[in-house]
C-alpha cells in the first residue's frame, strides 16, 4: 500500500484502450469455433425450417406472428392467453444461466453470448484484412495512406455486410421467411421490416465493430449478477500464481528453477490473445469472459519451455488452494456436480417437465360467457324474461371445428343466436368455429318470469368432431326483483 | 475528511481518499464514450424543444418549428378514418334497409354504426342500453307500439312520433277521459279494474265486468275489442306484461284520466339516410326485431 500525493486533477473520463487480440489456436479456440458454428447455424437456419400444419396455418416451423398474435414452435401453437409458456421459457433461460454459471462459470459469456460470437466474427475479419496483432498496431499508428484507407474501408464494408446479415435474419422469425425475403429484395416489405433491419444493423456494427468488450464491462448486467453468484467452487479461468511467480522474464528455460523462479516467463501471450484486453494474472476480474483463449496461449508456451500445461487453467478457487498445498487435483466432474448445481438442474428440469405436462393436457377449445349488463334483463310481453350473453368459443386447432353449445340447468329456458328469431330457440345450438379463431356469438336466453332474481346456470361446449373435447362456463340469469 | 488518496493495489486505481468505516471507493474513470452519449442526449433534448412544442409561456407554450399539434394529428386521423369508412357508409345509404340482412358484413357494419349513432342521439330518452324508462319505450323487448319490423322501425325514426307540423309523422291521440269529463271517476275505476283483469294482474271481479262494457264503447275503437292494441294507431296492447307508463292501478287510472302523449323527434331532418338505416338496423338487432310481414301495405 503506497500513499500517493495527487499531482494535478485526474480526468474523470477515460478513452477506450484499443484491443488487438492475437490469433491463437488450441483446444478452446476449436471449441469456440464449433460453438460459433452451431449458434450461428441455429440463428440463420431456424426461420427457414418448414412444418406442415395443414391449409389454415403457416408452414414455418418457428414463427412469431405478432399481427395475428400467435407463436408457432413446431407442433406447439401458443395463443396470447397462453403466454405463461413463454414466461416459463424465460424462467428456464434464467435458471439455465444460473446452472451454467455455478457449474462452469461464465461459459455463456465466453462462448455463446451473441456479443461474444459477433465480436469474434468481427475480430477475425479484422485480422483477415489488416493482419495479426502487430500489423494492426502498426496500421493504427501509421499515418493515413492509400493502403490504410483501402484496408479500413474494406474492413468496415465487411463489418456492414455482416451487420446487414445479422439484422436481416432477425425479421424472418416474424413473417413467412421466403415471402419476406422476396418482398425485402423487391422493396415491397413493410417499413417495420426495413427499420428493424436498419436498427439491428446499426447496433451490430457499433457493438461488434467498436464497443466490443465495453458492452461486457459497462453495459451488460449479467457479469455483475454472475459476480454475486460466484463462490470458491465456481469454475474460473485462473492463473496459478504459486506456480508462476516470481516471473522469470527473458530467462532461459533451464535457468528458471535454478534461480528459484516460477514457470511464468512473462511472455505476455495471455494478454496478447485476450479479446477483452485484460491480464488474467491480476486475478479474477469483471473483464474476464472466460473464453479460455489465454489457456490455449499459455499451454503452447509451457509446451515450448517444457513445463507442464495449465499454468493458466480452468479451476475453482478451492481446487487452487488444494493444489497449492500439494494435494491431489480434484476431478473436473466433482466441481461441476455439487448440491447447488444439482438443485438448479432439478428446478430447471421440473419447470420444463411441468410445461410439457401442461402442453400435453391442454384443451384446444374453450367457452366463456359474458353477460350483457345494459339492460341486465328484458321483460317480454308474455311474462317471460330475456337475458343476453356474448358466448365466446375458442377453436385453438388449425382446422374448422364443429361444436355444440348446450344450456345446463335453468328449467324452461331456451336460447337463440343473433340473426335467428325466438321461433328457432332451443336448448342446444350447433356451430362451426373457423380454424384458429375466436367466435363471438351474441346469444339470447329466454326463461319463465317466475324464479329466483339471480339464478345460476351454465353453458357447455362439446366438439362434435369425434374428439369429444368439452368445456363449460357458469352464468347467471337475472330477473326483475319483486 | 481525511484526504488519503492512495493507489489500490489489485486494480491500480486511485481511491477517492475518504474512508467510510473501512470501506473505500475507487475513483474509476467513466468510459469516454459514455460522456459522449450524455452530450448526445443533451443535443437531442435541445433539438426536440426547438422542433416540438416545449417551453410553457404565459398563455401558451412555444409552438416549435415543425408546428406540430396533437389536435392537427387527431384531425388528420379522423379525416383518414372517415375517408376509409366512406365506401361502406355509402353502401349502407344506398341499400334499402330491409335488404341489409342479405349482406351480413354490411348488416354488421350498419348495426355497429347504429350503436354509435344511438349513443349520440337516442340515449337521452331511451337509455344507454336502449332499455327505456317510464314513458320511453324499451327497444329490447318484443312489444312494439307501431311495429317492430325493420321498415316500420325505420319509418318511426325517420318521421318521428306525434310531430304535428310534419305530415308523415306517426300520429294518434288518446282522449283525456277524466280531465275532459268524458267519464266519471267511478267509471274510470271500473275501466282500470277491467284493464288489470285483462292483463291478468287481478281477478275479473264485478267492477271489471262493468268496465268491460265501458271499454267496448269508449276504447275498443283503438285498442281493439280484445284489448290487444292496434299498431296502425300506436295503441298499446293492454293484455301483455309490458307497461310503458306502469301497470299498477294508480298508473292505469292516471293514463285513462289524463291520457298520454309520447313524442319523438323526426330524425329524418337531422340525420343522414345512412345513419337512419344504421339506427334501424341497430334497434332491430336488439332482440325484439320482427320479420317483415309478407304483405306490407304500401305506404
Amino acid at each position: 500500500m503506497n500513499e500517493v500525493s495527487t499531482t494535478g486533477p485526474k480526468s474523470l473520463y477515460e478513452k477506450r484502450q484499443p484491443v488487438y487480440p492475437q490469433k491463437i489456436d488450441g483446444h478452446f479456440r476449436r471449441l469456440k469455433w464449433a460453438i460459433m458454428a452451431v449458434t450461428l447455424a441455429i440463428y440463420y437456419v431456424t426461420p427457414w425450417l418448414r412444418w406442415d400444419r395443414g391449409p389454415y396455418a403457416p408452414d414455418q416451423a418457428v414463427l412469431i406472428d405478432l399481427a395475428s398474435r400467435r407463436f408457432y414452435f413446431g407442433p406447439i401453437e401458443i395463443w396470447p392467453h397462453e403466454f405463461y409458456y413463454v414466461a416459463g421459457l424465460l424462467i428456464m433461460a434464467g435458471i439455465g444461466l444460473f446452472l451454467v454459471t455455478s457449474a462452469v462459470g461464465r461459459a455463456w459469456c465466453g462462448y455463446a453470448c451473441p456479443q461474444t460470437v459477433w465480436t469474434d466474427v468481427f475480430q477475425h475479419i479484422e485480422r483477415a484484412v489488416e493482419g495479426d496483432r502487430n500489423a494492426q498496431v502498426r496500421l493504427a499508428a501509421a499515418p493515413w495512406s492509400v493502403e490504410k484507407i483501402g484496408k479500413r474501408s474494406l474492413k468496415y464494408s465487411l463489418f456492414l455486410l455482416v451487420s446487414l446479415a445479422t439484422g436481416g435474419a432477425w425479421i424472418f422469425y416474424f413473417a413467412d421467411a421466403p415471402t419476406l425475403l422476396r418482398q425485402f429484395i423487391a422493396g415491397e416489405a413493410s417499413l417495420v421490416a426495413y427499420s428493424t433491419v436498419a436498427i439491428l444493423m446499426a447496433t451490430t456494427f457499433v457493438f461488434g465493430g467498436f464497443m466490443r468488450e465495453q458492452v461486457c464491462i459497462y453495459m451488460c448486467p449479467w457479469p455483475r449478477i454472475q459476480t454475486a453468484m460466484m463462490d470458491e467452487k465456481s469454475l474460473l479461468v485462473t492463473y496459478k500464481d504459486w506456480r508462476g511467480e516470481p516471473r522469470g522474464k527473458g530467462r532461459r528455460t533451464g535457468e528458471l528453477s535454478d534461480l528459484g523462479l516460477g514457470d511464468c516467463i512473462d511472455c505476455n501471450q495471455c494478454v496478447a490473445v485476450c479479446p477483452t484486453g485484460i491480464d488474467i494474472r491480476n486475478g479474477p476480474q469483471i473483464g474476464c469472459i472466460t473464453c479460455a483463449l489465454c489457456i490455449d496461449a499459455c499451454d503452447r508456451v509451457m509446451e515450448k519451455t517444457g513445463r507442464p500445461r495449465g499454468l493458466i487453467d480452468y479451476a475453482t478457487l478451492e481446487d487452487c488452494a488444494v493444489e497449492k498445498s500439494g494435494g491431489p487435483p480434484k476431478p473436473l466432474l466433482k466441481s461441476i456436480l455439487r448440491p447447488r448445481t444439482i438443485a438448479y438442474a432439478l428446478i430447471w428440469s421440473s419447470v420444463g417437465l411441468g410445461m410439457l405436462f401442461a402442453l400435453g393436457n391442454r384443451t384446444r377449445l374453450d367457452i366463456s360467457a359474458q353477460q350483457q349488463r345494459n339492460p341486465v334483463y328484458v321483460q317480454l310481453s308474455d311474462g317471460g324474461v330475456r337475458n343476453s350473453y356474448t358466448i365466446k368459443l375458442r377453436n385453438m386447432q388449425t382446422r374448422p371445428r364443429e361444436m355444440r353449445v348446450d344450456l345446463t340447468n335453468l328449467p324452461g329456458a331456451s336460447m337463440w343466436r343473433d340473426g335467428q328469431t325466438r321461433d328457432q330457440a332451443s336448448r342446444s345450438i350447433q356451430v362451426v368455429v373457423p380454424p384458429d379463431a375466436l367466435a363471438k356469438l351474441p346469444m339470447f336466453v329466454v326463461a319463465p318470469g317466475s324464479g329466483d332474481a339471480s339464478e345460476k346456470f351454465g353453458f357447455t361446449v362439446r366438439s362434435t368432431d369425434g374428439e369429444g373435447e368439452m368445456d363449460s362456463t357458469e352464468a347467471i340469469f337475472e330477473r326483475p326483483r319483486k | 475528511m481525511a484526504e488519503k488518496k492512495r493507489i489500490d493495489e489489485p486494480t491500480g486505481t486511485e481511491t477517492v481518499g475518504h474512508e467510510w468505516d473501512g470501506i473505500e471507493e475507487l475513483n474509476t474513470p467513466l468510459p469516454r464514450w459514455w460522456l459522449w452519449t450524455l452530450y448526445a442526449t443533451i443535443v437531442w433534448g435541445i433539438a426536440y424543444t426547438v422542433a416540438y412544442p416545449a417551453w410553457p409561456l404565459i398563455s401558451e407554450a412555444t409552438a416549435g418549428v415543425l408546428n406540430w399539434t396533437s389536435r392537427d394529428e387527431l384531425k388528420k386521423e379522423m379525416a383518414a378514418v372517415d375517408a376509409g369508412k366512406a365506401p361502406i357508409v355509402n353502401a349502407i345509404a344506398s341499400t334499402p334497409v330491409d335488404q341489409l340482412k342479405n349482406n351480413p358484413q354490411l348488416l354488421q357494419a350498419a348495426v355497429e354504426g347504429g350503436r354509435a349513432a344511438f349513443r349520440v342521439n337516442c340515449v337521452q330518452c331511451h337509455g344507454t342500453g336502449a332499455a327505456g324508462s317510464k314513458g320511453y319505450p324499451n327497444l329490447n323487448d318484443d312489444d312494439w307500439l307501431w311495429g317492430g319490423d325493420i321498415n316500420t322501425i325505420h319509418y318511426s325514426i325517420e318521421h318521428g312520433i306525434r310531430n304535428p307540423d310534419h305530415e308523415q309523422t306517426r300520429m294518434s291521440q288518446m282522449p283525456a277521459f277524466g280531465r275532459d269529463g268524458l267519464l266519471k271517476p267511478a267509471e274510470i275505476d271500473e275501466l282500470t279494474a277491467f284493464v288489470r283483469a285483462a292483463s291478468r294482474q287481478q281477478p275479473a271481479n264485478a267492477a271489471a265486468q262493468r268496465g268491460a262494457a265501458l271499454f267496448a264503447t269508449n276504447c275498443a275503437a283503438c285498442h281493439g275489442s280484445d284489448a290487444k292494441g292496434n299498431r296502425e294507431l300506436g295503441a298499446p296492447n293492454l293484455t301483455d306484461a309490458i307497461w310503458l307508463y306502469g301497470g299498477d292501478a294508480d298508473s292505469i287510472r292516471k293514463s285513462i284520466h289524463d291520457a298520454r302523449y309520447g313524442v319523438m323527434p323526426r330524425w329524418g331532418e337531422k340525420l343522414s339516410p345512412a345513419t337512419i338505416n344504421m339506427l334501424a338496423a341497430y334497434v332491430h338487432s336488439l332482440g325484439g326485431g320482427e320479420e317483415e310481414r309478407v304483405q306490407t301495405a304500401a305506404k
